[in-house]
């Protein structure tokens, strides 16, 4: 979990999971909508990725379309999701399943609607121990019982046979987890895992999620709004805006130093940050965009206090900036920092040229 | 808010413009057994006062009790047992006529600007309403009213005829807080106004909502789960807990020294944007106890 052990990580060893320029669209009648458009990051074993946005930036369909989740009238249209050495667009829908639950595991927001409320908790896990390793009757509710003990359910012998309604908030996304890691996954994808819980809950399930990470190396997704959290669980930071990854950087870089315009506005927006008690909240103005177009400006332009003329006609290419060379990037024309700006546009220019399509 | 506010409370205190008096208040939701009833005890003999002028915190877990005392100050709930006195005067027996002029002075945000705003009517009927309801002046007057406190909640006078899916979230909780304002009301209750907003869209409410205070001279009991948000906003904190008020203080005081130990254990597992603060966090183990049986949802 600590920083350096996965920056370690990621000099040595190909990432566990490798998501490439994905774009996500869905078709509706009036218009083709880019929720996802053109991210691509890394997820190493060991590491936890956190993906910070605000509603509509396209968090959770990044998170849906790694999962091969994304529903009619959505669609991946371009992109690769490397996992493992293959790519996981080229699998058939028999081959999904079996890594859906097996090696990647997903943890939603409300555990109350990804439990069936007609089954036991005990009944649920099995399921997954039956489906993904084939075991079945006393093996299995044993197994069952070692998760539920694993996720600091106490009691376990009991609740195995309770069912989701018995359960708290708390005790019901620690059975969701109990489920995800029943598999012994790699990957675990977690959305907004503990926005439905009061903090004191959510402060035990971070914990939870740490040691489950130092005990079996997951590598994590961690998919959250709320910057507090993310700066507690995340080694990386990918911070998302209408569809793009904006900034990547590791978390102590992204909170000290944030590069990209958005960036700041949004660290800046959260109350009580040593904000003079009678200084009013910093803003953005104007709302998140839907994004309906090629990306051939910068989505932020119209909201960033930035901007200049350029922003509306040249796409931001990420750049690298930082000391640390190659772990923090940014996608504003604002950067590299050390150029004139013409000769900084120069590049973003040039290089989204040299991208394209590649399904 | 430190210094200047500790100053201003010092001098509404000294003026003694206590707005809201709540004694000893109890809320039991009844469980409707026929034999010997075990009820819900939502609120557990509460007692604390607002000062006019002042915004006070309310912070707890879910089902710590928070919304319903604040629902049984709008009388929203039959209060138990106890009394709650605003300027002066009970207002847990109140009928008829003086309870409708009390309706005037107290309103309420609710959290979920979706479902506390009606589908079927445009933002001019929603913010229109409460002065239909309350007969005030004549129909014009009050359509021109509409437009006025559309502008103050940062809303364009054409989103009169709109409806509220035609908005997003900030803005709807923008049309709520304008229904709020209608009939100028002394006293209002927030309950977690801006939890379901994003951190962005979050400032620019609480922003106004400071604006609206200090503008119109607003009490406010801030009701939230956020204690960023409650710090940020609240002059005074009152920590709630299984129905009982364990803690209540000037907002730093509270939150730099803790006195109790829940209040403690609760802020320590606030997340903190800043990876690099060493965690000195006392996570409470297990669940809360169940104090109460076949708790109904307490919201």
């Amino acid at each position: 979990m600590s920083t350096e052990q996965a920056r370690s990580a990621r000099t040595k060893g190909e990432p566990l999971l490798s998501v490439e320029n994905l774009r996500t669209s869905f078709y509706t009648d009036k218009e083709v909508i880019r929720a996802v458009d053109g991210i691509s990051f890394d997820i190493f074993r060991g590491e936890t990725v956190g993906i910070v946005g605000e509603s509509g930036s396209g968090k959770s369909v990044t998170a849906r379309s790694i999962m091969r989740l994304v529903e009619n009238p959505g669609r991946i249209e371009n992109g690769r999701i490397m996992y493992d050495g293959e790519d996981l667009l080229d699998k058939s829908p028999k081959q999904m399943r079996s890594i859906r639950g097996g090696s990647i595991a997903m943890v939603f927001q409300d555990p109350l609607t990804s439990l069936n409320p007609v089954y036991t908790v005990g009944n649920q896990i099995k399921e997954a121990l039956r489906l993904h390793r084939g075991l079945s009757g006393s093996k299995a509710t044993k197994e069952a019982i070692e998760l539920l003990e694993a996720v600091g359910i106490p009691d376990a012998h009991r609740r195995v046979r309770e069912y989701p309604h018995q359960f708290s908030g708390g005790m019901r996304q620690r059975a969701v987890i109990a489920m995800a890691l029943a598999c012994d996954p790699e990957l675990l994808i977690c959305d907004e895992p503990t926005t439905a819980l009061d903090v004191t809950i959510q402060a035990q399930i971070l914990e939870l999620l740490e040691e489950l990470q130092e005990e079996r190396d997951l590598g994590i997704m961690f998919i959250t709004h709320d910057m507090g959290v993310i700066a507690e669980i995340a080694d990386r930071v990918n911070v998302m805006y209408a569809g793009e990854i904006i900034e990547s950087a590791p978390v102590v870089e992204l909170f000290e130093s944030p590069k990209h315009p958005y960036t700041q506005g949004l660290l800046n927006s959260i109350p009580g940050q040593g904000l003079d008690e009678n200084e009013r909240l910093a803003t953005i103005e104007g709302d998140v965009p839907t994004p309906n177009e090629d990306p051939t400006y910068c989505r932020f332009a119209p909201r960033c206090p930035k901007a200049f003329a350029e922003c509306d006609t040249v796409h931001p290419e990420p750049v690298e900036v930082g000391d640390d060379a190659g772990q923090h990037h940014v996608s504003c024309l604002l950067y590299p920092e050390d150029l004139p700006t013409e000769e900084a546009v120069a590049v973003h220019r040039e290089g989204g040229q040299r991208g394209g399509d590649t399904r | 808010m430190s210094t200047t506010s500790t100053e201003e409370e010092r001098t509404t205190t000294a003026r003694g413009e206590t707005i809201l008096e709540v004694n000893d208040l109890k809320t039991y939701y009844e469980d409707g057994g026929l034999l010997g009833s075990n009820p819900v005890k939502a609120v557990d003999g509460v007692s604390f006062d607002i000062q006019r002028g002042e915004t006070l915190g309310l912070v707890g877990e879910s089902g710590c009790g928070k919304s319903t005392l604040g629902r049984t100050l709008m009388r929203l709930e039959e209060a138990t047992a106890g009394e709650v006195k605003l300027n002066g005067t009970d207002i847990t027996t109140l009928s008829g006529s003086d309870l409708k002029q009390f309706r005037k002075d107290v309103q309420m945000v609710f959290q979920d600007p979706d479902s506390s705003l009606n589908e079927r009517m445009t933002v001019g009927e929603i913010v229109r309403e409460p002065l239909d309801v309350h007969d005030w002046k004549t129909p014009s007057e009050r359509r021109e009213r509409v437009r006025e406190l559309l502008e103050t909640v940062g809303l364009q006078e054409q989103h009169y005829y709109r409806y509220p899916h035609q908005f997003s979230g900030g803005q709807r909780q923008r049309i709520g807080i304008a229904r709020a304002l209608a009939l100028e009301p002394e006293f209002i209750i927030l309950d977690e106004p801006v939890s379901a907003l994003d951190v962005s869209v979050q400032a620019k409410i609480l922003n106004l909502l400071e604006d609206l205070q200090s503008e119109f001279g607003l009490t406010y009991l801030f009701i939230a789960h956020d204690l960023a948000v409650v710090r940020h906003i609240c002059d005074r904190v009152a920590v709630m807990y299984l129905g009982n008020m364990m803690e209540i203080g000037p907002a730093d005081e509270l939150f730099d020294e803790p006195a109790n130990p829940y209040t403690h254990a609760l802020l320590s597992s606030i997340p903190e944007p800043d990876p690099t603060v060493e965690r000195d966090r006392i996570t409470l183990r297990g669940t809360r106890r169940r104090a109460v049986r076949s708790r109904p949802a307490v919201r």
